[in-house]
């Protein structure tokens, strides 16, 4: 169901203000802040950090304020170079890897919430269990009937083509947890991610199910909740288009029908 | 408490293998509203301000009354199936889901209905 509320325990309150050191460029950094031990509601906590003795991403802000001001903060990260897909989360209002958001292009106070709609676990950090059993649901693997060849599976170089744009998705989760319909309808709705990865496979020429594939997508939930909202493509950090493989799924729906 | 997979609470109760032709009809009602409109609203510019005798005789002849009610089912139907997909999208209880959509039909079809019955009535001069 739509909820124009947040739940009475996820309201966020004001949270602690931390002291402000003396530098070139200090900015405020306001941080989500939840703690599940403490029983609390989710608060905003205030840092200030000085950009100029901090490396240029929003990621570098927050490993200095973990690892300078507050060990308590935390938030998933491992790349640090847009490739793991690990610290996504919304920055100054849109869903973002905060390694590949550099901190000069935010204007005013940075801040730094968990990616919408999603469970929160700790801090910044999502549940993502969901968004994951959702890829795994539309079989992101190669699925073949014919007798494994001795050497390869052989593809053209404009077979393979077609997969660009479509292979360089982390799962970060930013599409999926920017799309209204998933918000509302998440449980049954695949969402962005899983449907660009389930058409990654459909149009691989090697694969074999394509038509159990779309079978699967054929549902007025799983794939046809999208309305071509294209936050998903507005968001993504690695600048895929979700929003389009969704648009060729639909196409493919049709095309076997009439 | 129910022990349920993750898998289990994505898979669900499977796909229903439907919903293309229902998303299908929404762009062809879409596309034929297109030049519908536009028939449409010629004869409807004519008669506003007109005198009762010029409206009836505008409505009488059939390629006005003929695109009159192509217009109104089309339209109608139209607009049920975007009000539907609203439903669906936000009402998530069944008992309220079920009175919704029942009511969404009910609404849709009351006006079309009575759309093609007034423009059937002057046609064929009842």
């Amino acid at each position: 169901m739509v909820e124009f509320t947040l739940p009475k325990n996820s309201r966020m309150k004001a949270g602690k203000i931390w002291p402000k050191p003396e530098g070139k460029d200090v900015r405020a950094v306001k941080i989500y802040r939840y703690d599940p031990d403490s029983g609390d509601n989710p608060r905003i906590d205030t840092y200030y950090i000085d950009v100029a003795d901090c490396g240029p991403m929003v990621l570098d802000a927050l490993i200095k304020i973990k690892s300078e001001i507050d060990p308590t903060l935390s938030f998933r990260r491992s790349c640090r170079e847009g490739i793991c897909g690990s610290c996504a989360m919304n920055i100054d209002g849109i869903n973002t890897l905060a390694c590949l958001q550099s901190i000069a292009e935010i204007k005013g106070d940075i801040k730094i919430y968990p990616l919408p709609h999603m469970p929160v676990v700790k801090d910044i950090i999502p549940d993502l269990t969901h968004f994951y059993a959702q890829h795994a649901s539309i079989m992101p693997w190669l699925d073949t009937k014919t007798n494994t060849p001795a050497k390869e599976w052989r593809q053209s170089i404009e077979d393979r083509k077609k997969l660009d744009g479509l292979y360089e998705c982390v799962m970060c989760a930013s599409c999926s947890t920017s799309c209204p319909s998933y918000w509302w309808n998440g449980d049954r709705y695949l969402g962005p991610a899983a449907l660009l990865h389930a058409y990654r496979w459909i149009i691989d020429s090697r694969d074999e199910a394509t038509g159990e594939r779309l079978d699967n997508l054929e549902d007025p939930f799983k794939l046809y909740r999208c309305h071509t909202i294209m936050n998903c493509t507005r968001t993504c950090p690695k600048g895929l288009n979700p929003a389009k493989a969704i648009a060729e799924v639909k196409k493919l729906m049709i095309a076997r029908k009439v | 408490m129910r022990y349920q997979t993750d898998r289990q609470r994505v898979e669900g109760l499977g796909s229903a293998k439907d919903g293309t032709t229902e998303w299908w009809k929404q762009r062809l009602g879409a596309v034929a509203l297109v030049p519908l409109v536009i028939l449409f609203i010629f004869p409807l510019m004519r008669s506003i301000g007109a005198d009762f005798d010029t409206v009836r005789a505008t409505y009488a002849h059939p390629v006005n009354a003929l695109v009159a009610i192509l217009f109104f089912i089309t339209i109608m139907s139209h607009l049920r199936q975007g009000l539907q997909e609203v439903i669906v999208d936000y009402v998530h209880g069944k008992a309220l889901l079920t009175i919704a959509l029942l009511a969404n039909t009910m609404f849709t079809g009351m006006i079309g209905v009575t759309g093609v019955f007034s423009i059937a009535k002057i046609a064929l001069g009842g």
